[in-house]
């Protein structure tokens, strides 16, 4: 503990620590030396050789060359389904964000309202957290397969909604619809946990000075886990940005481009046509839309989030 | 709840059992999927998409989880699928621990830039990185191997992050004195940091391990056939079979889903309030 350069500066007491500090930087080396290896192997490599490779038309076979800024060129004005794939990424990407936020917030009060059951519930909407994504996609492949159970019951109700997976305009619905089924339960505990958290006092007073429950949530819930309901908003933005998954497993992208997202287009570009340069462009321009939402994420948190609980 | 202390109403209590009335059904409708599941598997395949669909099997085929198992090996996936979470598991609790370790505790140049390195990689997609990856794969002839399916996944900045925060907590008398006596660094590590953390780890383990289990891009990529399959993957080698078979399929998911859905009942308290520290295992 008294290793401050204030501490009594015995001569005897600066050697040991100057031997303790050595000691520490030899001990440090060796703990890091595993992490930083893989580190430096499997991602900070590929990430620099992801961004070389995006400058290149490297196809796996035959010649490639350096060709400058052509593939981003080529994504931005060329590509007619670049532009598709960007659109259905966001679409995607803003539907569920908001439908997972207003599912699990509102899910996340209800609960936090019964009188018995709260732990029952809660358990009851994760439990497809822990769960492979193929094998929920696969279930929901089933009921929404042509011929299948929903449509069945969109006919029973007199809907008239044409089969999800083969309609270019309702395909992204499903997607949707698997990915809130399987995560919503997540966000739902964490602002469950959050709402628990706050003092009852607080609640109590208010409700003595007359405030209703709709005024108790906005003007006291609400703020008071700010902090833990923007964590969620991030966390969900930046995983529903990359999915790929659920796309894999009910549409392959299709029919035709509908549900090609951004990550399905790098699988594709990069393991199906084998373009691994162009395949590398897309991937950067993922990576930019995800850093650019984390570092945008960040200042405004500093604004309006409270953290003085 | 604020209301006992006011005392309730007729309404109020009206209003509560609505509350429960309407839960109740949100989960029956939430529950769907999981008994559609079930059920599926368990009936003959050409009744699968009988119209008006069947809410229960004319005839209950127990016996279809066993020619899933056969139909596809998977057997085979579930192995796979243990040695590859299990491996990735070990691993990234070692190495974890050690740099978390580290970060906490160790006085050394440009800790503070490192660890802003390492908390930076947490926002690198895996898509971004499994082109170069998948290069490097075939390039050391990793393609379709256990070391090819595990190491790359095997050293995510998370655990540091997490076990750091969690070293942090922990008394530092604990170990001065340990010091005192002549312990190492290394010794002090093992005997009276690692074994104060068992919550933490056990909680990093299970995240860690179930994220894995269900991982499937990274599978997808640098396996081919069913030896190396895990089960995700296996899943689909379903779907691309002749002539589908929905009730196979649905066993399967439902094998696929059952060590996850076991572990979140067994593990409930633990899990809960695991999440509820906010402790930044990621959304979904």
């Amino acid at each position: 503990m008294q290793l401050k350069p204030s501490a009594a500066p015995s001569r005897a007491g600066t050697g040991r620590a100057k031997a303790i500090l050595r000691d520490d930087r030899r001990a440090a080396f060796w703990f890091l030396l595993p992490s930083f290896l893989g580190l430096a192997v499997f991602l900070l490599l590929p990430l620099a050789a992801s961004l070389a490779l995006s400058f290149t038309n490297w196809q796996l076979i035959g010649q490639s060359k350096f060709v400058g800024w052509r593939n981003y060129v080529n994504l931005l004005t060329i590509d007619p389904s670049f532009w598709q794939i960007l659109r259905n990424t966001f679409h995607f990407t803003i539907e569920y964000l908001v439908l997972n936020i207003v599912i699990s917030l509102t899910m996340a009060v209800w609960i936090s309202n019964l009188r018995w059951g709260k732990r029952f519930f809660r358990l009851i909407f994760f439990l497809p957290t822990f769960t492979p994504l193929i094998g929920s996609a696969i279930v929901w492949l089933l009921i929404f397969t042509p011929g299948g159970f929903a449509d069945w019951f969109f006919s029973a109700l007199h809907l008239p909604i044409p089969n999800l997976l083969t309609s270019p305009d309702l395909a992204i619905q499903a997607i949707v619809i698997v990915s809130l089924w399987s995560g919503f339960g997540y966000n739902l505990l964490l602002f469950g946990a959050a709402l628990e958290a706050i003092p009852s006092t607080y609640l109590d007073a208010a409700a003595i000075d007359g405030a209703s429950s709709w005024q108790r949530f906005w003007k006291i819930k609400l703020p008071l886990i700010s902090p833990t309901l923007f964590f969620g908003t991030v966390m969900t933005a930046i995983t529903s940005l990359q999915v790929f998954d659920q796309v894999y497993a009910l549409t392959r992208g299709g029919p035709g481009s509908a549900t090609a997202t951004l990550g399905f287009s790098i699988y594709r570009t990069g393991f199906a046509a084998y373009k691994m340069g162009y395949a590398s462009a897309i991937a950067w321009v993922l990576f930019v839309i995800i850093m650019a939402l984390t570092i945008l994420q960040l200042r405004v948190q500093r604004r309006w989030v409270h953290y003085d609980l | 709840m604020t209301s006992e202390t006011l005392g309730r109403s007729q309404g109020q209590r009206a209003g509560s059992l609505l509350l429960h009335a309407g839960m109740v059904l949100a989960a029956l409708a939430f529950l769907f999927p999981f008994f559609w599941m079930v059920t599926n598997a368990i009936r003959p395949n050409a009744e699968v998409l009988a119209v008006p669909p069947q809410l229960l099997p004319s005839d209950w085929q127990w016996s279809n989880f066993v020619y899933a198992w056969l139909y596809l090996p998977f057997g085979r996936f579930f192995l796979n699928s243990i040695i590859v979470a299990g491996g990735i598991t070990i691993l990234t609790l070692a190495v974890s621990s050690m740099a978390a370790y580290a970060f906490a505790r160790l006085r050394f140049p440009f800790s503070g830039s490192l660890f802003v390195v390492y908390l930076a990689t947490l926002m690198v997609p895996q898509a971004v990185i499994v082109i170069p990856l998948f290069l490097m794969m075939s390039w050391l002839g990793w393609m379709n191997s256990f070391q090819g399916l595990i190491l790359p996944m095997a050293f995510s900045t998370f655990g540091t992050f997490m076990l750091r925060q969690y070293f942090l907590q922990i008394p530092k008398e604990l170990e001065e004195a340990a010091m005192i006596e002549g312990c190492s660094r290394f010794t002090i590590f093992l005997r009276i940091i690692l074994p104060l953390s068992r919550p933490m780890l056990g909680l990093l383990a299970l995240f860690t391990f179930t994220g894995q289990w269900n991982s499937f891009l990274w599978p997808l990529i640098i396996v081919n056939g069913p030896e190396y399959s895990t089960i995700p993957l296996g899943l689909t080698l379903f779907q691309s079979q002749q002539g589908v078979q929905w009730n196979y399929m649905m066993a399967g998911s439902t094998i696929s889903m059952l060590p996850g859905i076991l572990l979140t009942l067994a593990l409930q308290r633990y899990i809960f309030s695991g999440i509820a520290m906010g402790s930044g295992f990621g959304g979904r």
